[in-house]
């Protein structure tokens, strides 16, 4: 009975965490059954992969700037912009694919940092400074394309985008055994880190995840993975973007949870003033900031570009809102100093099975934005009323001067006044 | 001469676990200049506060009359309505409105809904008149000095009738030239018949215009004192303001102390915004291994300021001077510098200067020596909360774990988790700002246990305090800062809290 309350008690302390993979789950569940079991087809789920993939890219980025107390409007057109660059090497000049895509990365590092420059060193909000670069990396994009797509691209570079890993049972077997393999032992992987960071916890008295819970999210986990596979191999195997895309949520989960600049983005992020006297050199983190979402933007550009076999003048439009939602849903705080890769990768794909589903089921682009719209609302809303309830998290009403995002309408701070006068009266 | 225009009578407030005012009683009379005298946190503000109706009449006992009539204010704009008007010390003007605008703000000068604006205008002018500001009424608040905008808040207290103007330390962030101005100021609209109380510690201004002074001590009335009967003097005031035993509240402690560690010469500092005003003027100390030295102040003193001045450049601009560690010029210029040569700065303002509130005990201990724990730039966790364990138990930090998030915990042992990232970076120099500021008393014996083996450690600690007896009680040797000027070094033998306030409450020429 008390491990009953214990785990009760834990799971509303995680309310938003266990909240947001329910949510996608029954998403999942809830289009499952409306579009007739189409959705969780071998088939439509490596569409959903391969469809989603440029924004969860882009959200990782994303994630951490707004970590940071930043956001970044321009991703969608410095994509654009990068499918373009790429189109002009590739097409027109003739580079080969495996010169042109580390220059499109540099090109987009070379983006990111003039970005940063205004931002960390000028001081403009970066809202202002994206907005602005919105603009101008879509007429770049429109100037570089002369209004005119580009197509098409070497086999070597659409595969970033449709392509999938070599079959090696020469496409004999039912199951792709490749993909077998590599999901088998990714899910080995994550079980056996589990089991060592709770051992380690533990070791150090931090542990507070009751042992129920454990099990049960790590089987679940662990099931989700195997079904994933199981799908993926009955169909054509493991896209390669999936194998981009799973690198970067590793390494960049590691970054920001265990690297001395990930642990600099939060604290910049939770109080600037802290940090920066605790000896953070906030201008340059916000700057490398920066330049990493150039990075990711110009990879999301390639893919991107790659799915598609085209660079288009229109190309990205867009993505900026869906990797911001994909941030905000998995659970970043518009405050800055909270959020996880992890995360904004569940809120992407919440807003990738919306998407999906809903196309499926015939729905137009109209219903489909007005009920992410709302879904939008409803996360964040979660958010807010569980912390006004909790009544943690500090001073948020401080904390939001320190922004150079505007704060909205609800943290204003209350006049001295009436802050007085409740104090007085309690 | 002598009819009263307000009496406050057994005035008491209490916020949760302490009496800010016990039994006060003040009496202005009409058409004279009230100042009010005490240390920082003696109960001044409240005082107004309650008087002008920020704490409504019944949260607090006791009975206010104005004007002989009885006073039941529930906002500031019951007060105001009767005439009394208070002008804080951070002014509440909106930089980006015009004067006239700001002056009529939540008055306006309408008829049915719409601003009349050449009476806006016009009225302003007379009232800029009136005050002495020759500015244009459109003018943006932003453009004019902080000196003026003063003055514009006085106007805007002129148009609403006032009879009792109350002036909270009015001259703390202007320099000399307009602090002299707005003291001839309140002269002149005694002249015209207005009642001022002036809240101030700067001795040579209620000298200049005070017709009387009543002096606060802890949360109660200590005496009036009027200036026709000859009362009003610097040692009277003094003694009045400080006149309290010390308690032994300090732990026991033998200093040892060693050579030189740190020494500032001929540092000064420009305000940030304002560059006329000089916040520390050619500022000279020194601290030595396992020293406590206190820095003692009022407020506006420039204590901070010195401080964080030196500390990676974190206040001001323009700033001149020269800093040496073991008689070695060293270069403060960022925080990263500062840390690197062995010098930490622990915030009076935790909250929004010393810790990530949304982030837990470990990572804030950790924050201001990150690199100390990594590998290749990544961060070993278990090593990380090894270090804040220790911290946890040698600290004596109250929470559940070192998981737990530092915005949950008390004042006390926040304070604590700051001092233990501090200590963590390993610092020869610590300087700490107001360490005890919002901590009970329990805690307080304990950051002082902390402060007395940090200095037996052979670290150089200079305190910042605004409360005398804490400096007696833990330091060797105490400098006195009054007007960003070091007016005094009394070592801990001579030190007194009269002398110390004497010093504190000096102009230099």
């Amino acid at each position: 009975m008390s491990a009953l309350r214990e785990s009760l008690g834990f799971l509303t302390s995680r309310l938003r965490q266990v909240g947001i993979f329910v949510a996608l789950i029954l998403i999942v569940l809830l289009f499952q059954g409306l579009t007739g079991g189409i959705l969780l087809e071998p088939q439509n789920v490596t569409n959903l992969v391969v469809q989603n993939s440029y924004i969860l890219i882009l959200a990782i980025g994303m994630v951490m700037v707004i970590i940071a107390g930043h956001i970044d409007l321009s991703v969608g057109s410095v994509a654009g912009f990068i499918g373009a660059v790429a189109g002009v090497m590739i097409v027109h000049w003739g580079w080969p694919w495996w010169a042109a895509i580390p220059a499109c990365l540099l090109v987009g590092a070379l983006v990111g940092a003039w970005q940063g420059y205004w931002i960390a060193y000028v001081g403009i909000p970066a809202f202002i400074v994206t907005l602005a670069g919105m603009l101008i990396f879509r007429g770049l994009t429109l100037i570089t394309l002369k209004n005119q797509q580009i197509t098409p691209f070497p086999a070597e570079l659409r595969a970033l985008g449709g392509g999938f890993l070599p079959d090696i049972s020469g496409g004999t077997s039912v199951l792709e055994w490749l993909t077998v393999i590599l999901g088998v032992g990714a899910t080995a992987a994550l079980l056996i880190q589990a089991f060592k960071e709770r051992r380690i916890r533990r070791k150090f008295d931090l542990e507070s995840e009751p042992l129920v819970w454990f099990i049960i999210k790590t089987t679940f986990t662990a099931l989700l993975m195997l079904i994933i596979t199981f799908l993926l191999a009955s169909y054509r195997g493991t896209p390669i973007v999936l194998v981009v895309l799973a690198a970067l949520v590793i390494a960049y989960t590691a970054l920001m949870n265990n690297s001395v600049f990930g642990r600099h983005t939060y604290a910049i992020g939770g109080n600037l003033h802290a940090a920066e006297l605790s000896g953070i050199k906030t201008k340059a983190v916000t700057f490398r900031l920066f330049v990493n979402m150039g990075v990711l933007s110009a990879l999301a550009g390639l893919v991107f570009t790659a799915r598609l076999n085209s660079a288009q003048p229109a190309g990205g439009t867009g993505f900026e809102l869906d990797s911001i939602a994909a941030a905000f849903i998995g659970g970043a705080a518009v405050t800055g100093g909270i959020g996880t890769v992890a995360g904004a990768m569940i809120g992407g794909l919440i807003m990738g099975v919306l998407n999906n589903g809903m196309s499926i089921l015939g729905l137009g682009t109209d219903y489909q934005q007005l009920i992410k719209g709302l879904v939008l609302l409803v996360a964040v809303g979660f958010d807010i009323f569980n912390k006004n309830r909790s009544g943690g998290g500090g001073d948020l009403g401080k904390r939001f001067k320190l922004k150079t995002t505007p704060p909205p309408a609800e943290e204003k701070p209350t006049p001295a006044a009436s802050e007085t006068v409740e104090a007085g009266v309690k | 001469m002598n009819t009263p225009i307000l009496q406050m009578r057994g005035i008491t407030k209490t916020f949760p676990g302490v009496k800010a005012l016990q039994d006060v009683t003040l009496d202005v009379n009409r058409g004279e200049v009230h100042a009010i005298c005490g240390e920082n946190g003696a109960g001044k503000s409240t005082l107004m506060k309650v008087l002008s109706g920020v704490y409504p009449h019944n949260t607090f006992d006791g009975e206010i009359l104005f004007e002989n009539e009885p006073c039941n204010f529930s906002s500031i704009s019951d007060s105001e309505k009767r005439g009394i008007v208070i002008i804080h010390q951070e002014l509440a003007l909106s930089p980006f409105l015009s004067i006239a605008e700001n002056i009529y703000l939540g008055n306006e000068q309408a008829t049915n809904g719409w601003v009349d604006w050449r009476k806006t205008n016009l009225e302003a002018a007379k009232l800029l008149a009136r005050v002495g500001l020759d500015e244009n009424p459109v003018t943006p608040v932003q453009h004019i000095s902080v000196g003026k905008q003063q003055l514009v808040e006085i106007a805007k207290a002129l148009s609403k009738e006032v009879k009792l103007l109350i002036l909270d330390e009015p001259t703390a962030a202007l320099n000399d030239e307009d602090s002299g101005h707005l003291l001839d100021l309140i002269l002149h609209l005694k002249g015209q018949g207005v009642t001022s109380i002036i809240i101030s510690h700067k001795l040579n201004e209620i000298r200049k215009v005070a017709d009387a002074v009543t002096i606060i001590r802890d949360g109660k009335t200590i005496e009036t004192l009027r200036l026709d009967e000859g009362q009003i003097t610097q040692e009277r005031i003094i003694r009045g303001m400080v006149g309290r035993d010390l308690e032994s509240l300090y732990p026991d402690r033998e200093p040892n102390i060693g050579e030189e560690v740190l020494r500032i010469e001929d540092w000064s500092v420009r305000h940030p915004q304002d560059h006329s005003r000089m916040v520390v003027r050619n500022a000279n100390l020194h601290v030595r291994k396992g020293e406590v030295v206190g820095l003692a102040g009022l407020m506006g003193a420039g204590r901070t300021e010195l401080a964080m001045s030196v500390f990676g450049r974190t206040y001001g601009t323009a700033t001149s001077g020269k800093v040496y560690k073991y008689g070695e010029e060293i270069n403060t210029a960022t925080v990263s510098d500062a840390i690197r040569h062995g010098i930490a700065y622990a915030t009076e303002d935790r909250k929004h200067y010393g810790l990530n509130l949304i982030e837990d005990i470990k990572r804030n201990i950790s924050l201001a020596a990150l690199r100390k724990l990594a590998k290749r730039g990544f961060v070993d966790k278990n090593q990380e909360t090894v270090v804040a364990n220790g911290y946890r138990k040698s600290m004596n930090i109250k929470a559940p774990s070192v998981a737990a998030i530092t915005g949950k915990l008390s004042g006390g042992n926040q304070q604590k988790v700051v001092l233990s990232k501090w200590m963590f970076s390993d610092p020869d120099v610590l300087i700490l700002d107001e360490p005890t500021r919002g901590i009970d008393v329990g805690a307080k014996y304990e950051i002082y246990t902390i402060i007395a083996k940090l200095a037996a450690e052979g670290k150089a600690v200079i305190v910042i305090s605004s409360e005398l007896p804490e400096l007696l009680g833990i330091c060797d040797r105490i400098y006195t800062l009054a007007a960003g000027h070091i007016t005094g070094e009394v070592p801990i033998a001579e030190a007194t809290q009269e002398t110390l306030m004497h010093y504190m409450t000096k102009e230099k020429e």
